[in-house]
Order: structure tokens, then sequence, then C-alpha cells
């Protein structure tokens, strides 16, 4: 007991705080593309950097296409981004940072992932389930945490260039300069664009918008083996514009009008943000981190006649302090945290702009003898303008019971305010009246009249590394629910023409997935998944499966790389091939026939597939082609003829609009 | 009550008092030999060692046989470390395995005896 007194002592005398910069994952190349621990205490997979050139993979929202854990939708035709779920649910309830810093919410929630190019990241932490307490309160089914590519590690210079059939031109450059082996900066540039319209389908509408984005960014690393002072400091600046809708449409002459139905999205986003960390001297154990992040981010847009506009000002603040309690089989982290969030937003010219500001503390015990047990005991309480004050627990533990295998369980609460507005855009494309039945007894502090999100995770994980007719294999049963105790759910059974935000006390998501990996032969490995979602919330009109969620599916990609030859050459091969199930689909049956859909969408199965020639350390080309049997939604737009009908809705999506797809690009590194 | 006062000053005046104590050092660096093989020997020698009330941290090194240790020197002291390991029969600088607990390890870790 006087050791815990003596070292809560130290934490706040030295009232200081660390971080987990300081333990950031190294990643072995050596090592498999996709990494799954059996000593970790949290159900963590590693994406690293290799795994990332296995897909088109322009930015973040396109690197989970290879990786079971994560189900990407289909990008619609009005944002042009692909979103993402885990473990059934969509991209609002996981915790998105970078470099462990929030990144992808609130304002930037449907674009944000897109505004990563895939090229700046070294690697990626998905942790399925409730996640750690040291990042904040609001991740439910799980963390996902890009590290970018580090100064002091980056080759001097890269080059990457892509195109596609899509009319998509990407390029990517990179410089790097050490001053000395203490400090180093790196130079990202990013510019990417589509000019030619496209409609395969049709219907007079675009399938992807038109647009360009530019993306620049700026680290600086400073990092003191002597001292145990390291330090990072980043800016970042963006600029994407999207247009979309009919193709007769000219913004400069029917902005606004009812000529013809279009719709321009322009953002802006300016960051910075600065990490400073210090290792003990005596004690390689014990550290202080400090981090700090502002970013800017504004939207302006219009959809037909109806316009949006967001400007999100976030600032955010950690002081992290590590260290153990009587040796390194017990350690702890625990730390302060500042939150404050700006939002001006204008739906149609009125005001719904709001502030946010949160302050918190938080406290994770870890226990690892590197024996068979560990586990992790975390809990955080905040303090917020909207939310009140609250508790949220986290617990992950780790057994396993014999050496080739390992067994997860994890639970934890997690809590957020809902964006509806900026988290489901999609719905702008359509006559939808959007409308938000408040609580009976709300509160004025509530942001939309609607109480805040509430939700308890469990899951039990299980995998087991074998030999199989002496090949290398592993299996993986992955179970988790979700419960939510209130939720904010968006009602697309109502009406068509309508869609209702309210709360509900009973949404439940049950997931489950079944893993199966080999490696066939040498150099040729397979990935196969099964998954099962349960997906049901208590809607107005009764309980009924969620909309646009596949009971059912099936995933597998297999990887062949060819030997090595003497100068080094070699081709990497790569197919993923992904079954979809039936979804239901938003209620549209009181619409004239021709602008219905079925009641549930028809299972269909997708194919990618990438070859890439290296040949050498320096150079390499790869070319691909996305959904090669050429699988489209038939009907992409209810209400075409009549965009400013009441029957108009471009919102629902539940394959892909464009069709096959192929590209090609090349690779440079100077070393 | 003293000890929690103790406590309390040290904290307060922690970095500049902790500097001059020259003689005992709360964060004592050690570094001896031990023998061993393998990663087995490695879990067995760094359990022995934290296993010594004062022992902060240990990393023995399976290619050079040094075990590093951090010590509370107020609480341990490194002969006592060196019994615990030689007590799970791994034999080094300051002490020797008895021959029984030597003979209990796992074939793999049956180092060569000097």
């Amino acid at each position: 007991m006087k050791k815990i007194f003596f070292t809560l002592l130290v934490a706040c005398n030295f009232s200081s705080f660390a971080q987990d910069t300081l333990q950031g994952v190294t990643v072995e190349a050596k090592r498999d593309k996709l990494q799954k621990s059996l000593l970790k205490t949290a159900n963590t997979t590693v994406i690293t950097s290799k795994e990332l050139l296995k897909a088109a993979c322009c930015n973040l929202a396109e690197s989970f296409e290879t990786n079971p854990s994560i189900d990407v939708s289909f990008s619609d035709a009005l944002t042009g981004t692909k979103q993402i779920k885990m473990l059934g649910l969509t991209s609002p309830y996981l915790m998105i940072t970078e470099e462990n810093i929030p990144s992808v919410r609130g304002a930037s929630q449907v674009y944000g992932l897109s505004f990563t190019p895939g090229t700046w990241i070294e690697s990626i932490q998905i942790t399925k389930g409730a996640g750690s307490v040291v990042n904040g309160y609001e991740s439910i089914s799980g963390q996902i945490n890009t590290e970018l590519i580090k100064p002091l590690k980056d080759s001097r210079g890269f080059l990457n260039a892509y195109a596609s059939t899509d009319s998509r031109y990407e390029i990517n450059a990179h410089a790097n300069h050490k001053f000395s082996p203490k400090l180093a900066t790196s130079f990202y540039f990013h510019g990417n664009t589509r000019l030619a319209k496209f409609d395969n389908n049709d219907d007079d509408f675009l399938d992807a918008p038109i647009g360009k984005q530019v993306n620049f960014t700026n680290r600086w690393q400073y990092s003191n083996a002597e001292t145990g002072l390291v330090s990072f400091l980043n800016f970042k600046y963006l600029k994407d514009q999207k247009q979309t809708g009919m193709l007769e449409f000219n913004p400069y002459f029917d902005k606004l009008t009812t000529n013809h139905w279009g719709s321009e999205i322009k953002s802006n986003r300016f960051d910075v943000s600065s990490k400073i960390g210090y290792v003990y001297k005596d004690m390689p154990f014990q550290s202080i981190g400090f981090q700090n992040a502002y970013n800017r981010h504004d939207q302006q847009s219009y959809f037909g006649i109806t316009t949006y506009d967001i400007k999100q000002e976030s600032y955010f603040s950690n002081l992290v302090f590590n260290s153990i309690i009587n040796n390194t089989n017990h350690k702890f982290v625990t730390g302060l945290n500042f939150a404050y969030d700006k939002y001006d937003e204008f739906y149609n010219k009125s005001d719904i702009g709001r502030i946010d500001y949160s302050a918190g503390t938080y406290f994770e015990y870890n226990f690892d003898n590197s024996e068979k047990i560990s586990y992790s005991l975390g809990g955080r309480v905040d303090l917020h303008n909207r939310l009140g004050l609250f508790f949220t627990p986290r617990f992950h533990f780790r057994y396993n019971p014999w050496e080739q295998s390992v067994f997860r369980f994890s639970a934890g609460r997690g809590k957020r305010t809902s964006n509806i507005y900026a988290e489901n855009q999609q719905l702008f494309a359509s006559s939808r009246l959007l409308q938000v039945v408040s609580n009976k007894n709300s509160r004025s502090e509530l942001a939309y009249g609607l109480n805040p999100e509430i939700a308890w995770n469990y899951g039990v994980s299980y995998t087991h590394k074998f030999i199989i007719f002496d090949k290398k294999a592993d299996a993986t049963l992955d179970l988790y629910r979700t419960d939510f105790q209130n939720q904010t759910v968006v009602d697309l059974y109502n009406s068509p023409q309508k869609a209702l935000f309210y709360s509900t006390n009973k949404s439940v998501a049950n997931s489950l997935q079944l893993e199966f990996n080999t490696e066939i032969m040498k150099h040729l490995n397979l990935r196969t998944a099964y998954k099962y979602y349960d997906i049901t919330t208590d809607y107005l009109s009764g309980n009924s499966q969620n909309p646009l969620q596949a009971k059912h599916r099936f995933f597998s990609n297999i990887e062949y790389q060819s030997h090595l030859n003497d100068e080094g050459q070699h081709w990497k091969f790569d197919a993923t091939l992904s079954w979809i199930g039936r979804q239901k689909l938003p209620f549209t049956a009181s619409n004239p026939e021709k602008d219905r859909f079925a009641e549930f969408s028809n299972p269909f199965s997708l194919l990618n597939v990438q070859a890439t020639l290296v040949f050498s350390s320096m150079f390499e080309i790869y070319f691909g082609g996305e959904n090669i049997t050429n699988i489209r939604q038939n009907k992409a737009i209810l209400g075409a003829d009549n965009p400013f009908g009441s029957n108009f809705d471009a919102s629902i999506v539940y394959a892909p609009i464009f069709g096959q797809m192929f590209y090609g690009g090349l690779r440079f590194k100077i070393k | 009550m003293k000890n929690i006062i103790l406590i309390l000053i040290v904290t307060l005046f922690g970095f500049s008092v902790n500097a001059q104590e020259a003689k005992i050092n709360k964060n004592a660096k050690i570094e001896f030999q031990v023998s061993g093989n393998c990663e087995m020997c490695k879990k067995r020698i760094e359990k022995a060692s934290l296993s010594v009330k004062g022992v902060k941290s240990a990393t023995w090194n399976i290619e050079t046989g040094a075990l590093n240790l951090l010590i509370n020197e107020q609480k341990t002291n490194v002969l006592s470390v060196q019994k615990a390991i030689a007590s799970v029969g791994h034999d080094n600088v300051g002490a020797k395995a008895s021959d029984e607990s030597y003979n209990k390890l796992h074939g793999c870790c049956q180092y060569e005896r000097k």
C-alpha cells in the first residue's frame, strides 16, 4: 500500500503525465504483413506498410480491403469516399487516431479517412472491442491508430504516381532531410484529381464525383537517446473539392437552382500537433509525455437546393505518465486530458452550432509477468459540458492455455455525442426531410435535443496457431457484443420521404468472425474469414435488422510472391474475393413502383486483383483491377428523372455504383 | 506515518536529494553474467530476479549472457538477487546453483557448467 501511495505521490509531484508514443509499435520487415500477437493483452492486429501495398490503396479509407476485421462499404456517387464498419458498427463508433491523437471525428467523420494518403502510413493498429482509456471515452466498438512514417527512419525521397480507368490520377512526393542522427524533417505532398464525368448506368447522374485534393504535411522529429528526450512537430494543410450530381450540371449557372441537380463539397483543413516525451535516464520504464493538437476543419457544401456548412475548431491535449509499481511486471499509465470543440454548423441557413469541452483524468494498470496471464484494468473520469460527469471503465484479459494459443476477453463502456448531420451527409442527396424527434424532457444542453449515446462492449476471442500438412496455419474465433443503453438511430424504415433521428434504448450488435489463415506453400498465403452480424434496433415501427448491413459475409485473400532472382527482381500477386449476403434495404414500398427497391438486396461477390513487379529495392510498378467481374447496383438513384421531386434518393448504396476499374502505378524510392 | 512523511519529503525534494545520495541508490544499475541458453532460460532468470523485492526491472541477453538489473538498494542487494537466480538453477558470478536445481531444468536449458 505504501508503495502505491509513493507512486501516486511521485505522479502528482511531477504533475506530469506521459504517453504511448514512446512505446510506439516497431515494425520489422521480415515479419508477417498482418501481425496477430499471441502475447499482447488486447485483441490488436497490426497492418504494416507492406500490407498496404496490396491494394490500389490511395488513402486510409481504402487500406482495409485486404483485412477481414474491417468491412469497407461502397463509395456512393455523392461523397466518393468509402466508409468503414467494425463489429457491424459504422466509423463514428470507432476511435480513429493518428499517432494517438483523435483525428477522424466530428466534421471530418465522413471524409476524414480519405485525408490520409496511403504512402504516408508506416503502420495501422486495429484493436477490436473496448480499447484503452488513454485516448478518451468515445470508442465503442474498436480503435484504429495510424502511425505515419517517422522522419528519422524515412528514406531520402519517394515518388509514387497512379492512374486508373475511372480517370483518377494521384501523385505522392516525399522528401526527407536528416540534419543529424537526432534531428530530421520530412515533407510529403499528395495531389489527386478525377477529371472525367462517368455515367455508366445511364441515369444522367455521375457515378463518382469529379474533384481534386491537395494535401501537404511537414513533420519534424528530434530524438536524443542520451538525454531521453523525444519530440515531434507536425503541420498539415489540406484542400479538397468535389462536384457531383447530373452530367449537365454546371455550378457556374446551376448552383442552388432547380435547373439541374448538383452538389459541391469544399473542405479546407489545417492541423498542427506536437509531442514531447522524456524517458527517465536511470529508469527506462518511466516516462512523461505531453501532446497537443489543434485543427480547423471547414466544409462548405450544397446538395441540390440544400446547403450545409460546418466549421469545427478543435483543441486536444493529453499529459501522460508511464511508470511501474514495484517492478516491470506491474506497469501503469495515468494522465490528464483536455478537449475543446467549437462547431459553427448551418443546415439550410439555420444555426445548429455548439461548443463542447471536457476535462478528464485516467489511470490504467497493466499486469504482465511474461507468463500465461496478463490483464489491463483502466478507468477514467470526465467532466463534459453536455455529457456531464461520468466514469468509463475498460478491462482486457489474456490467457495462453497452450503455448500456441491465446484466449482474450474484453469489456468496456463508451459514451459520445452523435453529430447527426455531419455523420449522415449521404442523406443530403435525397428529398428526405431530416427530422429530429427530441426526447420528451430534453435538457437544453443536449446536442440536437438528443441524449448522448452510451454503450457497453464485451468480447471474447480465441486464436490457435498450428501446423497442418507441414504448413503454418492459424484459426481465430471472435465473438463480440455491443449493447446500447442509448443510441441515436437514423430511421429509414418510417417513410421514403423522411429520415428520422431519435434516441432508442434497445439496440444490440452481435458479431461473430471465424478466420483461417495458412501458408499453402512457400510464398503462397491464403487468408479466409466468415463473418456473421446480427445488428438490431428498436425502431418506431418495431425491432428490426439495421438497413444496409449484410448478415453473412465471406472474405478470402490469396497472395503469391515469386522467388527473388539475382538482381532482386520479383513479382507479387494478390487477389481478394468477398461475398456479401443479402442486405435489408430502407423502406420504399409506398413510392410508385419505378421508384422502389425490393425489401432485400441480392447477394453478390466482388473480386480485386493486383500484380506488382519489383525491379529493385528502389523501383517497382504495379497494376490491377477492382471489381473485375463488373458487379453494379442496377438502380443507383430513385426518382432520378425528377431530382427535385419527393421520391429522389441517391443515398441507398448497397453495391458498387461504378463497376469494374483498372489501374496502374509506380513507386520510386531514393535511399 | 514516519515513512509517509519521509516519502513526502523525498518526493517533494526528489531530484536534488536523489542525486546526492550516491551510497544508497534507489535506481542502481547492475550488470553481471548468468549462465543460460535459450528463451525459456531468459523467462526463468528474469522471473527469479523480479521475484526479489526491490528489483524494478530485469533483462537478460541470450547472446552475451549479461543480466541488466535496476534495483532499489534500500530494499535489496546484488547478492540476494544472485542467490535467487541460483536457486532456480542458473549459475552466476555471485552464486552457484545446487546440482538438484540444475538437474530440474528443461533439457534445452541445461547449459554447460564451468
